[in-house]
């Protein structure tokens, strides 16, 4: 009997709290029609936005997937002072708000801050610009990677590696063969969740951007520009494209996911 | 060969630490250092003004409100997903990553949809706290069943087994079995959640209306301060959250540490 | 208190587990339920516990229907190959488990935990935690917190499977010096012929999801039912129409009345046995086992030629 109790409890709740919202993105971007939803997606500003996302994501992912491959080799193979404060400072920006992110980036390469002047001197845009996007970006999605291939390194143990060396392999070639095949599932199903991260990031980027129109935009900070300017089939239809980009995100999770964790 | 694989280790040793330099830790010293720029006590005084103070507060309690939801509807949304058989389980499992997948403006949005003025549903709590805690439950759902799933998982059902061969009805062997067991992955999950709830700003923009004392919580102050020119008060208040954040993790890290008690001679 | 098992089946997804089974168990005796893997012996004293439902028949205990009663009605004790200890909990909290249960006064629990650990001889481990202790502690723990409840029977799941050989031996002996203390209604489950037939008063041997053959380990031994069980309980090689133990099987150095040639593939020393694996002229293999005096008076070799006579052999239908 409580079987059924605590099984319609968790349904009503996953459906109250998620089905709902989500099923709201679909029937709204449809609300003045189809015609009318195609027009605000082929805005120039609105393709634009998209662009910048992807861009900043191609940038952000496989750099932070390098990093994450790299680090994690390192916490897991090696011992050395300070592995705990490496293993803090990956998994800060899982507990640390994007707004802050911003700021902090805001106070380092603004006017008064560390780096900015240099960069102001040299004539190089750092804020209200792209690069400090792709830099907030970069720092809310860089834990994924190497949090998803730390367990899997430590759980397949380096007894392989061992024996290629016995073999006769050096590093890289042990890399290539053995390690990098291992950990294969474990970095796409980090890759997987970065891209996700990066596509749907807002805060820091918002604080960073300036968000011009037309040049600063992604299109998360675009969906709340139409927003605020009353335009809500053009909110709905960018939520739209990201909503079913995020869907197809959610079947990669889905398939990639570790066995354990199903 | 051993001299190149030191080359190498010391190249990734290298390459990890300036990576975490540029990315994370720079930008974070800068605002600690730009926080105490006039001072500590004028830092303490900026960060106890009662705008910050109350959108500090606001943050916090909403945390703490959506955490203890988590713990027990998660908890249980993580049973029912590991020890229940029912059709269509392999979806209801996929579709909680939901909010891992889904970006947070696009969720504030759709709460707007739902809960706001032209609400399908007839409610209409746009600007409310109720709202806030309704964003905050939809970017954490993820939290506590994922921390909790592989717990269950790994469990072997000897010791349930065990219990009740012993005499222990359902409900005793969930309390004084599993539930000690899972406590350590509800626990952490509990921590994340109230991390992400603390610094979520996506969902909470639209819905929340940012009126200062009421629904003004402090990702959205530290937003319009820094919009506003006022890098001290924004500065002040992401200090406190930083701080917070080091907090959980160190929570975390605690939690993990005791889990494993158990295990150690 | 007795057991019977009437006309039980199981079934695990397309793997029958128990095909129309029936078993008595004698109030008071120690049973063993013996067999190799998947032969059903595990489901059948998990039904008796009420861990698993069976398909279609029936349970008794103390001659009542316990078909549909609960785990935790039975009043039987488990004992799990992996110890299922309460991690989190102390050796003392362990034991205790079911006696807090039944409420009894926490004076009277103390002394029956005290008793207890006396008992299973892990006096002065009570504050200790499972993850500290061996695995022959963890399982002396085990028992203990089974017997806490003073149950009317006890059941144990391949008890000493996860032990090393020393340790075994040591428990096998502890285990029947506690029933005849006791006189608990006993019953476990092994795969080891050897422990089968060292401890129980009566062996159920099992292949299959069947029952093969119900007896005292000596009649076991000496008159099996079948082929299954003459193999499993003993060694034995085919000879002929029958098959003969390699204890009854005489060697002698020249051909005579009832005997058959073989020649000596391998001689074994085993201390005071010997054994000799031979093949006979009809290429069958076989073995033979003499005393060291006996291999040393024929002064047995590899790749001699030898004669045996068997004193019994047994056919099966």
């Amino acid at each position: 009997m409580h079987r059924y109790v605590l099984r319609f409890t968790a349904l009503g709740y996953l459906l109250v709290v998620l089905l709902a919202p989500l099923s709201m993105v679909f029937w709204r971007a449809f609300d003045d029609g189809a015609g009318h939803l195609w027009r605000s997606l082929s805005d120039p500003n609105t393709v634009h936005a998209l662009k910048i996302t992807l861009l900043i994501t191609a940038i952000a992912v496989p750099l932070n997937t390098l990093f994450g491959v790299i680090c994690a080799l390192a916490i897991v193979r090696q011992r050395f002072p300070g592995a705990g404060i490496v293993n803090a400072l990956v998994d800060l920006p899982l507990a640390l708000s994007p707004v802050v992110v911003g700021l902090s980036l805001f106070l380092l390469f603004g006017r008064t801050g560390w780096f900015g002047p240099w960069f102001d001197d040299h004539g190089i845009q750092i804020l209200f610009a792209l690069p400090s996007m792709v830099i907030a970006t970069i720092f809310v999605s860089l834990p994924f990677v190497a949090r998803e291939v730390v367990p899997t390194l430590r759980e397949i143990g380096d007894e392989q590696e061992q024996a290629a060396h016995t073999l006769g392999a050096g590093p890289w070639a042990t890399f290539w063969r053995i390690t990098l095949p291992s950990i294969r599932w474990a970095v796409i199903y980090g890759v997987v969740l970065t891209t996700a991260r990066c596509l749907g990031e807002y805060g820091a980027v918002a604080v960073v951007s300036g968000h011009i129109e037309g040049q600063t935009e992604t299109a998360t900070l675009r969906v709340q520009d139409a927003y605020e300017n009353f335009d809500l089939p053009g909110a709905y239809g960018i939520s739209l494209v990201l909503a079913v980009l995020s869907v197809a995100v959610l079947v990669g999770i889905t398939l990639l996911k570790p066995k354990e964790a199903r | 060969m051993p001299s190149s694989e030191g080359a190498v280790k010391a190249l990734s040793l290298g390459f990890t630490t300036a990576y975490l330099s540029l990315i994370v830790v720079l930008p974070i010293a800068a605002l600690v250092w730009a926080s105490r720029a006039n001072g500590v006590s004028s830092f303490w005084s900026v960060a106890t003004a009662p705008e910050a103070l109350a959108a500090l507060k606001l943050s916090l309690g909403a945390a703490a409100v959506v955490a203890g939801l988590n713990a027990v509807l998660g908890t249980i949304t993580a049973w029912v997903l590991v020890r229940d058989e029912f059709r269509g389980k392999q979806l209801v499992n996929a579709v909680i990553d939901l909010p891992f997948a889904l970006p947070t403006i696009v969720a504030g949005l759709t709460l707007m949809a739902l809960y706001g003025p032209s609400s399908p549903v007839g409610i209409d709590i746009a600007f409310t706290r109720t709202a806030i805690v309704a964003a905050l439950l939809f970017v954490t759902l993820p939290f506590v069943v994922r921390t909790v799933q592989p717990v269950l998982l790994e469990l072997s059902p000897e010791a349930e087994e065990a219990a009740r061969s012993l005499g222990a009805g359902e409900l005793r062997v969930f309390r004084s079995i599993v539930l000690p067991n899972i406590l350590p992955g509800i626990l952490s999950g509990v921590a994340l959640a109230f991390a992400r709830a603390v610094g979520e700003i996506g969902a909470l923009v639209l819905i929340s209306g940012n009126l200062p004392f009421r629904t003004e919580v402090a990702s959205v102050f530290v937003f319009t301060h820094i919009e506003s020119g006022d890098q001290a008060g924004a500065a002040a208040v992401a200090v406190v959250m930083l701080a917070i954040s080091f907090a959980v993790l160190l929570v975390i890290g605690g939690v993990r540490f005791l889990a494993t008690r158990h295990e150690r001679a | 208190m007795s057991i019977s098992v009437r006309s039980v089946s199981k079934r695990f997804d397309d793997f029958q587990a128990l095909d129309d089974v029936s078993v008595e168990v004698a109030s008071g005796s120690l049973t063993a339920l013996l067999g190799p893997s998947g032969s059903g012996k595990s489901t059948l004293l998990r039904i008796v516990a009420g861990l698993e439902q069976p398909d279609t028949g029936e349970i008794l205990l103390a001659g009542e229907d316990a078909t549909t009663v609960t785990p935790q009605r039975r009043g039987v004790g488990f004992v799990f190959q992996h110890y299922a200890a309460f991690k989190h909990m102390t050796v003392r909290n362990n034991i205790a488990f079911g006696l807090k249960i039944r409420k009894w006064p926490s004076s009277d629990v103390r002394a029956r935990v005290d008793e207890l650990l006396e008992l299973v001889q892990l006096h002065g481990f009570g504050d200790r935690y499972p993850a500290q202790l061996s695995g022959g502690q963890r399982q002396r723990m085990a028992l203990a917190r089974a017997l806490a409840p003073q149950p009317k029977v006890l059941l144990l799941d391949e008890p000493f499977g996860a032990l090393d050989a020393r340790v075994r031996s040591e428990l096998r002996v502890w285990l029947r010096r506690l029933h005849d203390e006791t006189h608990t209604t006993t019953v476990f489950v092994t795969h080891d012929q050897e422990e089968a037939m060292d401890v129980a008063d009566r062996v159920v041997v099992m292949n299959e999801g069947r029952v093969e053959q119900v007896d005292a380990p000596r009649v076991l031994y000496d008159v099996p039912a079948n082929e299954f069980v003459m193999g499993f309980v003993g060694q034995a090689s085919r000879f002929g129409d029958g098959w003969v133990r390699p204890h009854d099987l005489e060697v002698v150095p020249e051909p005579g009345e009832g005997t058959r040639e073989g020649q000596v593939l391998r001689v074994v020393h085993l201390g005071f046995e010997v054994r000799a694996e031979l093949v006979g002229d009809d290429g069958g293999p076989f073995a033979v086992q003499l005393t060291r005096d006996q291999a040393e008076e024929l002064e047995l070799e590899q790749g001699q030629i030898v004669y045996v006579r068997p004193n019994r052999t047994r056919a099966f239908a």
